[in-house]
């Protein structure tokens, strides 16, 4: 019996992969990291392998360091492979060389992703792919779900025959992230499909000392060149073997593959030559053309690389006049992208073989960075083949108004199945429509005789994020590789998304509309936008409600309603009759919760029933009576970049911005965020004037800068609104005339309460009520944008009345990072904020890839921002690995400039006013006032200078401002840090560079979903250490102190907010190599991040978070350079471990497991207050 | 010799001491130990309903709260996992473990808040093997609109309710603040259960005056504290059919029999092992013993009750309040 099941493509291929390997060294990537998660997972539940084993799956510190470990495995003799997509595969090619090198059989599975240039993307092209074309490895796309599956088989079954290393790939997201309902490979497939024979020859060319061999030798000029041709026939022979699997395959499975494979009219003109998810669309063009009289086709490439000249000419059609080759890459400069080149070659080098007339032949690029491809962009590209001179090296999909390589094409042409449902919902990441959807399709795909498919699409924030689900099914297997253009039923989970977008549109005529709102039945209607209506009533569309969120109250949800729109969605759509709906939704919340615990089952029961008495039908009017208009994306005085560019990728209407208004070498303007008024916060906090106490505690941990204060006299108050608060400046910085005032930007806020958490003072009526306290955001609003508004028109303090190493006086300096997306309560962008505020005027940033180069640079809007004087960090990313080496190029190039003008200015002194020179010269530039009066002494110099004739002078002009000190940041996470990154950093630690390092330690990878770090702490369940990590995490502070001139700082903001502003400052000051190391809770703990300070105390209690700062300055001026910011540990680790559900979870999955660990955590605990006061010990002896 | 046998909850107890329900009666380790030091029966630490509940819609809650956010990080927590202490599994384990390895009846305890609640977490705990179990349901009505018999209801709907289901003796430990705690007495053993623990003894409530919050403070006892126990030992001293179990203010063995005498059945130690260590158990019971023997009592059978409201010449004493009581005395 065929055994069918809905998954996504990263799942089907881990299933096979898993199931026919030994080893699996892998590194966490996206969008492959579910890959490498699984297999872990399998092998973490003791399921073994066709050959009875259970396999070793090992995550490593890179891609590099994974691909080495592969070849090693290999080389010894063990079936082995890989996940890994984009930069990862790019730090494979050295190993891949010698894989293939040395007729290695194994199979890399990737899901491909475009390549870091302009910018980074995560999404899916074939750029990574065609960028190891040399490598020797055979490349072998998938295009759907069940190829991934069945191909993962295929692949493995030809390279153990041919000895060539296979790439197998499919389409990041679209085919890694599409969940679809494929028939499952059975064992004894897989089994027939592994020739045990061939398995056996590996292992025999295994290193082993019993029959000792050597590889890896080195060559000489007299041997390479014949060596390395040696291998020819391999590749020669390999279409024909991997043709035979797949004829085998077909006998097993019934599903037959060929080296090409041809789909469309026998007689065909027009053919698109393609390979990747993008087939499948091209697929159902075809018959769809076809059907209205076209006469099209469709060569799909299984093998793109050796490429099999004969088999693909024996796939076309000899009707064929013109070929379109799409290639989803982009080499700049070149003739062509590869398949277009290999298609060329075939067909000119073989064209005595043709038996018909040369076609046309064109080449073009689609679908970078999963930009969708349509049937609209097929149905182009096939009318484009009928001209007389169809444009080759086209593009499709863009408006290319510069080098006009685009094709236009018919944006309303859609391919309209009957057959097929399509459904879209609109939620909230935190709201659970996604999770809620991938059950639904699940449901339907295993439950009913439907295919089915689901593909999601994330917008760009980590806080607030909206989601949207495509969901599609019908009787036939679905080819519709790009989003739905038109649904028969639309659901908007937020009411508030149709305050911005028209979501309706989308709505075909007569198709269901559902709405979770807050209003009643007689009120809803009256609540929604002019558009909404009008698509309400022009389409005939069947409207429904619910209000979900007091529904979820009444269930005990909480804020999740993803249970409730699910049951809202199986209720209204018909899909399935009602009763059997809600059974089969019951029996799935029975699988998917019943290992959480009863209570969690009988909540989600009680959700389904409350939902079926509170899901009504709304009587649409036959009138429209909103004057409601859509909300503008993006809010402020804006440039025409803003309005052109960034507001329309704000409003998700990106896709349609032409080639010549994006910048062309990735240079985007800062401080963009502040335009782009969110208002995802339930709920913000207000100040109380009365209660507070100006501690500033709150603007200090504010993630997104939202809570700020300044100090004013009195004739600033003119013109204040009615209620805003202030209060005397207390200290004896301000004068009698003085006010102070804490703000919040109302419409920026996440309402994470860190601040309120954090607050010291209490009303003294009310305890329950502190200085700051959480308020319905929407009442206060209005007036908080009056406030806002006003506040910002205020001046900051000046920054040299301040003194910058007092945490009360340090927040009145202006942030320049704000409103970032990170999530809400971050414990990261603090620290961030807090070196902005510090140094922002004069900071260069090297960011390392992860959560701070997201929430960091993420399109569409940027926190990083500039002053008043325009002065501001200068921010970019350059890789996950290089971070340190990238921002020690910055401190090497800023040394050049400054160099270069001390030398011009010495040179031209004698033209100049010796004592401003001297002063210039000899500024030490360690504090605020010096730098500030540095600054004012190189404007001086640069009006001098602009007088002046000497062409030293004019040159000094071009670098004067590097006079000015420049503080070099490298901010990256544990794993940039502790691992993939390591080696790196810790070459610039040794390079004595002055660079300060910040390391935002979470202790996982947080951007890429919890994988472990060399800083996950013992006992926290991360992924690959799902059972609780056993090891001790890596002393990097330690590492680097032994250095003795490195300044190294642990801090903790919640613990200890003055020692990690010391650490700050004096990190900056120092000249040399600083490294701050900071403790940052991360969603990836399991709590809420409200405690997060908190939490951060207890773990500075417990001991397992030592905070310290080693300052060699002091060992130069004779002092002891330990200084060590907490007390032997105070209490028991447990206290801090399990408030958290990282550590808690280990209790209920395996007690006896979580008591080692706890023994351990207590162990280190200890040992570390050892460590550090024996070392503050030894440097007292010293000083001695 | 000396017999102390004690009949409790159905069963034959060597002695009449139990330690009850507090952290040393958590593991195996320490309840070895007070057998080895000559407990009479245990009573294991509370299983908290309420929390278990509570750590359930935790991990449900942090393991997918943050969820399908953002692409690259569709979850941060793997949650495909096998859980297999969700249902306080680890407890009945447990349970099993010191089952098998001491021969003194254990008393599970469970501290529940729903009426579904007590009667699954009751059944796996017979399941488990405890020998009886015990109640904890101190509810405090806050609600300015539930008056006292609603309230007694809610006690008497679960009794009732977990006696329908489960067949193990049920032992009730009452709190001290019912208006007619004899009355109420009368009710609860009608609503089926076997024992009355005199009483339960709430966690103390205090404030912080640096941080301005309420605080919540293990109520440690002292034998100052016996007072209400004797009182009500004595009165409701064979009126019922029912075991009772004094449990306030009992820290030596002078006490002890003080508490046999006003008519408990056995009495349950906390505070002073708590202070003292398991080893106590020893000097309580020598010290019973030597007084036993110099007044040559030859059981504890014997002087049970023999102080109680029914077989006392002063009963004024248990009836009265202090101060009327002196006044009469004065007046005689």
């Amino acid at each position: 019996m065929k055994n069918y099941q809905t998954l996504d493509g990263n799942e089907a291929v881990a299933r096979v992969a898993h199931k026919i390997n030994e080893v699996i060294a892998i590194y966490p990537i996206t969008p492959s990291s579910a890959m490498g998660e699984l297999s872990d997972m399998y092998s973490a539940k003791k399921q073994k392998n066709i050959f009875g084993t259970i396999p070793d799956v090992y995550e490593m510190q890179s891609e590099g360091g994974a691909s080495g470990a592969v070849h090693g495995a290999l080389q010894a003799g063990a079936l082995t492979t890989t996940f890994t997509a984009s930069q990862g595969l790019l730090l494979m090619i050295p190993n891949m060389y010698k894989i293939a090198g040395e007729l290695t059989p194994t199979v890399f599975h990737v899901a491909s992703r475009s390549l870091a240039a302009q910018g980074l993307s995560i999404f899916g092209d074939h750029q990574d792919v065609m960028g190891v074309r040399q490598t020797g490895f055979a490349l072998m796309p998938s295009n759907s779900v069940q190829e991934a599956h069945d191909f993962a088989l295929i692949a493995q079954a030809a390279s153990l025959q041919s000895r060539i290393p296979f790439l197998h790939f499919f389409d990041g997201f679209r085919t890694s992230h599409e969940v679809s309902k494929i028939e499952l490979l059975d064992d004894e497939v897989l089994k027939s499909m592994i020739d045990p024979q061939l398995v056996a020859f590996h292992k025999q060319r295994a290193l082993t000392p019993d029959k000792p061999v050597l590889r890896g030798t080195s060559q000489n000029p007299d041997v390479y060149f014949q060596a390395r041709e040696s291998v020819n026939r391999y590749y020669q022979e390999l279409p024909a073997i991997l043709q035979e699997k797949m004829d085998k395959f077909a006998s097993l499975t019934g599903r037959q593959y060929s080296l090409f494979d041809y789909v469309g009219a026998k007689d065909a003109n027009s053919i698109i030559v393609l390979m990747g998810s993008g087939a499948e669309a091209v697929e159902e063009s075809v018959h769809y053309l076809n059907a209205q009289g076209k006469k099209v086709g469709l060569i799909k490439v299984r093998l793109a690389l050796p490429f099999a000249h004969d088999a693909f000419l024996a796939a076309l059609p000899k009707t064929t006049k013109a070929i379109a080759v799409l290639d989803r890459t982009k080499e700049p400069g070149s003739s062509g992208e590869p398949l277009y080149h290999d298609l060329i070659t075939s067909l000119f080098e073989n064209k005595e073989k043709l038996d018909f007339a040369m076609p046309k032949i064109i080449g073009g690029r689609y679908g970078l960075s999963s930009k969708e491809f349509t049937p609209a962009m097929i149905h182009a590209i096939f009318d484009e083949l009928d001209k007389e001179s169809p444009k080759n090296h086209f593009t499709i999909g863009i408006n290319d108004d510069l080098t006009y390589s685009s094709l236009e094409y018919d944006q309303e042409f859609i391919l309209d199945n009957k057959e097929q449902f399509e459904a879209v919902f609109y939620g909230l990441g935190s709201d659970g429509t996604v999770g809620a959807n991938k059950n639904s399709i699940k449901i339907i795909g295993t439950q009913t005789d439907n295919y089915a498919q689901g593909y999601f699409v994330y917008d760009s924030k980590k806080s607030g994020s909206m989601t949207i689900s495509h969901l599609r099914f019908g009787p036939k297997p679905i080819q519709s590789s790009y989003l739905i253009q038109k649904a028969n039923f639309v659901a908007v989970h937020q009411a508030v998304f149709l305050e911005k977008l028209d979501i309706l549109e989308i709505a075909k005529e007569g198709a269901v509309f559902l709405l979770n709102t807050p209003y009643t039945k007689e009120e809803v209607w009256e609540r929604l936008p002019r558009v909404s209506q009008e698509h309400i009533i022009n389409k005939k569309l069947k409207f429904y409600a619910i209000d979900a969120y007091s529904v979820a109250k009444k269930s005990k949800m909480g804020s999740r309603i993803n249970t409730i729109m699910q049951t809202c969605f199986f209720a209204i759509s018909g899909i399935l009759p009602q009763d059997e709906a809600i059974k089969k939704i019951k029996d799935s919340i029975q699988k998917t919760y019943g290992a959480k615990g009863d209570q969690i089952v009988a909540m989600n029961f009680a959700a389904v029933d409350n939902t079926l008495e509170n899901l009504y039908e709304v009587e649409v009017p036959r009138t429209i009576s909103s004057t409601q208009e859509l909300r503008t994306a993006l809010k402020g005085d804006l440039d025409s970049f803003a309005k052109e560019v960034i507001a329309r990728i704000t409003e998700y209407k990106g896709d349609s911005i032409p080639v010549s208004a994006l910048p062309n070498d990735g240079t985007w303007p800062t401080g963009t965020s502040q335009y782009e008024k969110r208002n995802i916060a339930h709920e913000v906090p207000v100040w109380d004037s009365e209660v507070c106490i100006a501690c500033n505690k709150c603007v200090s941990v504010c993630p997104h800068s939202v809570i700020r204060s300044k100090v004013f006299d009195s004739s600033f108050l003119e013109g204040a609104p009615e209620n805003f608060q202030y209060r005397k400046a207390k200290g004896s910085l301000f004068g009698e005339d003085e006010f102070f005032n804490i703000s919040v930007a109302v419409e920026d806020c996440t309402g994470c309460a860190l601040c309120v958490e954090v607050c010291p003072a209490k009303n003294k009526s009310q305890t329950n009520l502190k200085a700051i306290n959480m308020q319905p955001q929407l009442p206060l609003r209005e007036e908080g944008i009056e406030l806002w508004n006003f506040f910002t028109s205020l001046p900051y303090v000046d920054r040299e009345r301040l003194d910058h190493t007092k945490v009360q006086e340090a927040q009145f300096l202006e942030p320049l990072f704000e409103f970032s997306g990170a999530c809400p309560g971050c414990g990261e962008t603090p620290y961030i904020k807090l070196a902005s505020q510090l140094f922002g005027d004069r900071m260069l940033v090297a960011n390392a890839t992860g959560c701070s180069s997201i929430y960091g640079g993420n399109l569409p809007t940027t926190p990083w921002k500039k002053n008043a004087q325009g002065r501001g960090p200068a921010w970019s990313n350059s890789l996950f690995e290089d971070n340190a080496e990238f921002g020690l190029g910055f401190r090497l190039a800023v040394d050049n400039h400054t160099n270069k003008a001390r030398d011009l200015l010495e040179r031209l002194s004698p033209h100049l006013d010796s004592t401003l020179v001297g002063k210039i010269l000899s500024a030490k530039q360690t504090e605020e006032k010096e730098i500030s009066a540095q600054r004012a002494r190189v404007e001086k110099l640069q009006t001098l200078l602009q007088d002046m004739k000497q062409r030293e002078a004019q040159e000094l002009l071009g670098c004067v401002e590097y006079l000015v000190k420049k503080s070099i940041w490298i901010i990256g996470g544990d794993g940039w840090a502790y691992d993939i990154g390591y080696g790196g950093l810790d070459h610039v630690l040794a390079s004595g560079k002055n660079v300060n390092i910040l390391v935002l330690d979470t202790q996982v990878y947080s951007n890429t979903g919890g994988q472990q770090s060399k800083a996950t702490m013992t006992g926290a369940v991360a992924k690959f250490a799902a059972g609780g990590k056993a090891a001790m995490p890596k002393d990097l502070a330690s590492m680097a102190i032994n250095y003795e001139h490195v300044y190294v700082a642990k801090v903790s903001l919640g613990a200890n907010d003055k020692a990690t502003l010391k650490a700050f400052v004096e990190a900056e000051a120092y000249d040399g190599p600083s490294l701050i190391i900071a403790y940052s809770h991360c969603v990836a703990h399991g709590y809420d991040l409200r405690y997060g300070m908190e939490q951060q105390q207890k773990a500075v209690k417990s001991g397992l978070w030592p905070i310290f700062r080693f300052n060699p300055t002091l060992a130069s001026d004779g002092k002891n350079p330990m200084i060590l910011d907490y007390k032997e540990p105070s209490i028991d680790v447990k206290e801090f471990m399990y408030g958290e559900t990282r550590f808690n979870m280990v209790e209920k999955m395996d007690k006896e497991a979580a008591k080692e660990y706890l023994t351990t955590a207590r162990y280190t605990a200890k040992n570390l207050y050892k460590r550090y006061t024996t070392l503050q010990n030894q440097f007292n002896e010293a000083g001695e | 010799m000396i017999d102390l046998t004690t009949q409790y909850l159905g069963h034959t107890l060597k002695n009449p001491l139990i330690a009850s329900a507090s952290p040393l009666t958590k593991e195996l380790g320490s309840i070895k130990k007070l057998e080895d030091y000559g407990i009479g029966a245990v009573v294991m630490h509370s299983l908290f309903e309420e929390q278990i509940n509570h750590e359930q819609h935790q991990l449900d809650h942090f393991l997918h709260n943050s969820n399908h956010s953002y692409a690259e990080a569709l979850d941060y927590l793997p949650s495909d996992i096998d859980f297999t202490n969700i249902e306080a599994d680890d407890y009945l384990e447990e349970i099993r473990r010191i089952k098998e390895s001491v021969d003194i009846p254990i008393i599970a305890s469970l501290n529940g808040v729903s009426s579904g609640g007590w009667i699954k977490y009751g059944r796996k705990l017979q399941e488990a093997g405890a020998d009886a179990l015990e109640l904890n349901i101190t509810y405090i009505p806050t609600s300015l609109s539930l008056d006292s018999s609603q309230v007694e209801e809610l006690y008497l709907k679960t009794l009732r309710d977990l006696k329908e289901h489960i067949s193990i003796p049920l032992n009730l430990k009452m709190n001290p603040y019912f208006s007619a705690p004899a009355h109420m007495a009368k009710k609860f053993v009608e609503a089926g259960v076997s024992g009355l623990t005199l009483f339960d003894n709430p966690v103390e409530v205090d404030i912080d005056l640096e941080k301005l919050i309420p605080l919540h403070k293990a109520n440690i006892t002292s034998s100052k504290d016996k007072s209400e126990t004797l009182r009500w030992c004595a009165i409701l001293y064979n009126k019922l059919e029912v075991d009772i179990c004094a449990n306030t203010g009992i820290h030596s063995g002078l006490d002890l029999l003080k508490a046999l005498m006003s008519g408990a059945d056995v009495c349950s130690f906390t505070s002073v092992l708590l202070q003292k260590g398991e080893q106590e158990i020893e000097h309580i019971l020598k010290q019973m013993l030597t007084w036993m023997e110099e007044k040559e009592y030859s059981s504890t059978d014997q002087m049970r009750g023999s102080i109680s409201l029914a077989h006392t010449s002063n009963p004024d004493v248990y009836e009265r309040n202090s101060y009327i009581g002196a006044l009469q005395s004065f007046q005689r």
